[in-house]
């Protein structure tokens, strides 16, 4: 350093009156500030759902439109498909699909924060953000929040949809939660997964043709609609690898009472702790980074 | 515009030194040196892609620098860029606002993230849509705003935080001209209250209307600096437009005002026009005389301020790179010919 800086802690005598409120000087954020951050970030998010009610129509729509075509479409031709049986196969296809559009729901819905990231950072306001004094990571997490909460909404809906068309979970009520509350905690990992796609991805297309790639093998390719014993080898061990297999299992498990619980659950949060233990760093530093 | 140096100190509240920043194989910056005294406004004029944002974003400490310091408000940009974030405002090229909320929600959230109290923020968030006239728009999205509104929102949700260095990233780059007048007299009004402000532009009229001194950029290096009245000394007051009724005088026309002193006269042929920097009203009086003398008919004469491309020329002797392309917003002429004024 040639050049003699002036001390940061001399107050300036063109404007007294600085608004510093409750920041301290050192730039360390604390805990209550970043709480407020998130906060303030995180209604932010809402206000733009309040006021753009269409932004939940995906959360909405999705689980009813899926529920129905498949139910009404594929419902009645599941286990044989004579027309004499067709109600009855009806019914039993209800109870295997619907905590398996459950597990679909997750990535669905995790989807689209990648589009919206990287619209968003094209725009101009997360450079404001970016040349604010947060924490970097408030911006992701608030986001996170939000999207946790579109999430969670899609699966009532989905539930009451699933009911409404003749799911019978014979009152596993706890269950029921049990699966909702993992099926929402894999859809935060995978959201940490599009946040940095969306982040390190040029266009909001690229990001939307390449998401659409990697989840439709992912969503068929897995016991979400079928069950896996009828395909090919090959394409069972695919289903064993997908960890939507496992959290379509452990919902099932747990909310019909049929198949083995733990190994699915297990799985299912191994991978989702795995996913958010690995991406959600990378993700921070990504949006962090000063190129 | 010299305003009175309020602090008293002259103390810089922006240092760079020997600022560079690469993409790949262009210096976008290449080795700038700059102080902004507190208290004024320092233009940085030049042509798109000399270097003037990615300058403001290693400022803001949205890039890091590849050699060379920067200080603001007495915080080194790679160093110290938390306290120093909690000391500035910037208003980029392009609104940095969420579309989506109203004028008021998105003040109300920068007031939250600068850490106001809810009432605090609240309060502040009125105040600054008054200040800037939004007060009517203030539950309105920002969707339904037009480009000035929009600017103005960027202004004041840049003022939020009472900064004690503004930047102005080119603040009416594609705004029209009423609009731009809008954001100008807000803008002078930061001025006037003894803010620091840091201007990127690429009019030579708005540097004049707003800023104290000028850094002229080009190919990330400076090219041209000081006080706005100096460059003007070099560069011409005004410039005369003279088009000739018949193209065949052009030459001639341009000969005789070399002859009678007026050494920077140049002939544009593709416009068909003569044009002469003008750096005094006697002067202007006695082109009006030669034209007379010799009875050329004039099919139109003007005045204008010297644009981009005009200043360029006279301290480089190079047009900007920039004209072919055309900067959006500005006319077929280049920046700067939207500001022509008629010789009433």
């Amino acid at each position: 350093m040639t050049t003699p800086t002036m001390a940061p802690q001399t107050p300036t005598t063109a404007a007294p009156q600085r608004s510093r409120a409750r920041g301290n000087d050192g730039g360390r954020i604390g805990l209550r500030a970043n709480l407020r951050h998130t906060g303030a970030l995180a209604r932010r998010n809402a206000v733009q759902i309040k006021q753009h009610p269409e932004l939940m129509m995906d959360s909405l729509m999705i689980p009813i439109v899926f529920t129905l075509l498949f139910v009404y479409v594929f419902g009645g031709a599941m286990g044989g498909g004579s027309p004499e049986s067709a109600s009855e196969n009806r019914d039993a296809y209800t109870n295997y699909l619907v905590p398996g559009i459950m597990a679909m729901m997750s990535l669905t819905m995790a989807m689209s924060v990648g589009t919206g990231i990287n619209e968003d950072s094209r725009k101009g306001i997360m450079d404001r953000f970016r040349a604010m004094p947060i924490a970097r990571a408030s911006v992701l997490v608030a986001k996170c929040l939000v999207e946790m909460c579109r999430l969670l909404l899609s699966l009532v809906v989905l539930v009451i949809v699933g009911f409404l068309v003749g799911m019978d979970i014979e009152g596993r009520w706890m269950e029921l939660g049990a699966a909702m509350g993992l099926t929402l905690f894999f859809g935060t990992s995978l959201l940490w997964v599009f946040m940095l796609m969306g982040l390190t991805m040029r266009t909001a297309q690229a990001v939307q043709g390449v998401s659409f790639l990697v989840t439709t093998p992912l969503q068929f390719g897995s016991s979400v609609f079928v069950p896996t014993d009828t395909m090919p080898a090959w394409m069972e061990t695919f289903t064993k690898f997908n960890p939507l297999t496992h959290v379509a299992d452990a919902n099932r498990a747990l909310t019909m009472g049929t198949g083995e619980v733990a190994n699915p659950v297990m799985w299912a949060v191994i991978w989702s702790v795995g996913i958010i233990a690995v991406i959600m760093p990378l993700a921070i530093v990504r949006f962090r980074k000063r190129t | 515009m010299m305003r009175q140096d309020t602090s008293g100190h002259g103390r810089n509240a922006v240092e760079v030194r020997g600022l560079v920043k690469h993409f790949g194989d262009t210096k976008a910056v290449d080795g700038v040196h700059l102080n902004v005294r507190e208290g004024t406004v320092m233009g940085v004029l030049g042509p798109n892609g000399a270097g003037k944002t990615t300058l403001v974003r290693m400022l803001c400490t949205l890039q890091l620098p590849d050699s060379g310091t920067a200080t603001v408000a007495g915080y080194d940009v790679a160093r110290q860029p938390r306290p120093l974030r909690r000391r500035i405002g910037l208003t980029g090229q392009y609104a940095s606002v969420d579309e989506r909320l109203s004028g008021f929600e998105n003040l109300y959230m920068i007031g939250r993230l600068l850490d106001f109290s809810r009432s605090g923020a609240r309060q502040r968030a009125y105040e600054m849509l008054e200040r800037f006239s939004l007060t009517d728009a203030a539950s309105k999205p920002i969707m339904k705003y037009s480009g000035g509104m929009r600017r103005r929102l960027d202004l004041a949700a840049s003022m939020m935080g009472n900064p004690e260095v503004l930047f102005l990233d080119e603040p009416t780059t594609g705004l029209d001209p009423r609009t731009r007048q809008e954001v100008w007299d807000h803008t002078q009004q930061i001025v006037a209250e003894g803010n620091t402000v840091l201007l990127t532009t690429q009019y030579m009229e708005e540097a004049e209307y707003l800023a104290d001194e000028l850094t002229v950029i080009d190919h990330g290096k400076v090219i041209a600096e000081g006080r706005i009245a100096d460059l003007k000394a070099r560069v011409g007051q005004r410039m005369l437009v003279i088009r000739p009724a018949v193209p065949q005088h052009l030459q001639h026309l341009v000969g005789v005002l070399t002859h009678y002193g007026l050494a920077g006269t140049v002939a544009d042929e593709a416009q068909g026009v003569a044009t002469v920097p003008i750096v005094s009203d006697e002067q202007l009086s006695g082109i009006v005389r030669v034209l007379g003398y010799y009875n050329y008919p004039i099919a139109d004469i003007a005045t204008h301020l010297p644009s981009l491309d005009e200043v360029f020329l006279a301290l480089t002797g190079q047009k900007t790179d920039s004209q072919d392309a055309g900067p959006p917003g500005s006319g077929p002429q280049g920046a700067g010919s939207g500001y022509q004024e008629a010789v009433a």
